[in-house]
């Protein structure tokens, strides 16, 4: 990561790029630095709407996994439901919203909703289905009942499937808020790109592509320790 | 004596068309309030299904089932149970998997805490209470899996092999402890296991069972007082019973040598 920042600056340094083509990180840590308290109010703004956007498209593919895999026969007739929320591109997507919703926060909560649920509804509902047949027998051999078993034996099991399908609707989720933004928005990252680059200060363009790095990075982090927690009982085996 | 489990001619048939294999052929078994009773026979002789009907996961295509009196085929949650392989949720510490089985058995949370906070010394696991399955060993993961069992109140136990997957060592000591509980509690149980010492060591009566389909060849009644030695072993009876059930169960065994030959 450092070695290609470095390569990066000596590029533009030994081919003398023009900022309007290809800032260095050095120029777009200083041009950060100086509208930082703009940037900030942008990138809160982005910051909310994606934590909010992604818990919300969390609680939904949860939900709709556990509907699908308790409901009998509601796997096989809304699973091809789901897939077709995911063929229409979020770019055709969000102006429907917008003519639908308005232009406040709803059109963009949906929108991340619908782009984060289905990542997370998918990975739980295999592990939701990847029951372990001993501890099934067991528990159905003592009488557990349905309900038992889901919460006691498939709910916790399908914890690192759960996990996997929010790592990859966390990413979804700021792309979704920066195309949300971009297209009709007065505040967050996107919109700000949108304006940097219709003025061509590219190196403002790529201050905030870092800074969507970096809250990506944040937001991957912190599922990461979450994940560790809940998983705190494999720690042991290690030590063992 | 009144019983606790009574089979009645349970016949079970798995597969349709010309695939149509019956693994069950009428059996029967019983087991008295208090007793102890084995059933040991060959590899894939149908104990498996049988406890499946017993636990309730599959039906009888005839005959019925009954413990404590009532008629309960197809119904689950009228035993307690412990597998060949410990079947602990990793999840849970030992304590909370004992909690698990305990309130699936209808005993309150509270409770349950308290019985398992008192019998965990006794099983030799003080200490324990808290730590995740995967850091017991075998044999401990399977006491803890037959005090789960033991604490459940629940008329009839079925053990399935339930020192199956233990090294001989420790098998041997496993039920050396299992005798020493079991003598001391005197729960209605029916054991399934390959093990010929096993069953005599362990039981008041063994069934020996046949292969496919599965029927109950013999009912023996184990002539050994109770409480056993752990030198039961070394008795010249306990080897002449040996000797016998072990001549019973290579008659039901199929007989590999004499569908290759024949001359011989």
């Amino acid at each position: 990561m450092l070695l290609l920042l470095i390569v990066w600056q000596g590029a533009v340094w030994l081919f003398e790029l023009e900022a309007w083509k290809l800032p260095g990180p050095v120029e777009i840590v200083r041009e950060a630095a100086s509208i930082w308290p703009r940037l900030l109010e942008h990138t809160w703004a982005t910051t909310k709407l994606a934590v909010f956007g992604f818990a919300l498209g969390a609680a939904t593919g949860v939900l709709v996994a556990a509907v699908l895999h308790l409901v009998p026969g509601a796997r096989s007739g809304l699973y091809p439901l789901l897939v077709l929320t995911q063929n229409i591109p979020t770019i055709v997507l969000y102006p429907l919203l917008m003519i639908w919703l308005g232009l406040g926060l709803l059109p963009k909560l949906v929108l991340i909703v619908l782009v984060c649920f289905f990542p997370i509804a998918v990975a739980m509902l295999s592990g939701l289905s990847q029951r372990d047949p001993r501890l099934f027998d067991y528990l159905a051999m003592i009488g557990a009942g349905k309900w038992r078993i889901f919460r006691d034996l498939e709910l916790p099991g399908a914890i690192p499937y759960l996990f996997s399908g929010l790592k990859i609707a966390a990413a979804y989720s700021i792309t979704g808020v920066i195309v949300a933004e971009w297209l009709g928005a007065s505040s967050g990252i996107g919109y700000y790109i949108k304006l940097s680059y219709s003025g061509f200060l590219v190196t403002r363009v790529f201050a905030g592509v870092a800074i969507i790095v970096l809250l990506s990075l944040a937001v991957f982090g912190v599922i990461v320790a979450l994940e560790r927690w809940c998983m705190r009982w494999q720690r042991h085996k290690e030590g063992s | 004596m009144t019983a606790v489990l009574e089979v009645r001619q349970a016949v079970k048939t798995f597969g349709s068309g010309r695939s149509v294999q019956q693994v069950l052929g009428g059996v029967d078994v019983t087991v008295g309030e208090g007793e102890f009773v084995s059933i040991i026979g060959p590899s894939g002789s149908g104990k498996t299904t049988l406890f499946r009907l017993i636990g309730g996961l599959e039906r009888p295509d005839s005959g019925e089932i009954r413990i404590q009196g009532r008629v309960v085929t197809g119904e689950r949650g009228h035993i307690a149970y412990m597998p060949q392989q410990a079947a602990l949720l990793p999840w849970r510490t030992v304590t909370d998997n004992i909690v698990l089985a305990l309130t699936i058995a209808g005993v309150t949370e509270s409770e349950a805490r308290r019985l398992s906070a008192e019998w965990l010394p006794r099983i030799g696991l003080a200490g324990y209470g808290d730590s995740y399955p995967h850091t017991l060993s075998g044999g401990m993961q399977q006491r803890v899996s037959f005090l789960r069992a033991l604490l459940a109140p629940r008329g009839l136990m079925c053990l399935d092999e339930p020192f199956g997957a233990l090294d001989a060592l420790t098998r041997l000591q496993m039920q050396q402890w299992l005798l020493s509980i079991w003598e001391a509690n005197r729960r209605s149980v029916l054991m399934v296991t390959h093990s010929i010492e096993e069953a005599l060591l362990l039981s008041d009566r063994i069934l020996v069972m046949s292969s496919s389909p599965a029927t109950i060849l013999r009912e023996l009644e184990v002539p050994f007082g109770r409480p056993r030695s752990p030198e039961l072993w070394t008795d010249p009876q306990f080897n002449a019973w040996k000797q016998e059930l072990y001549e019973l169960l290579s008659g039901a065994a199929p007989k590999m040598a004499d569908e290759k030959g024949g001359e011989l």
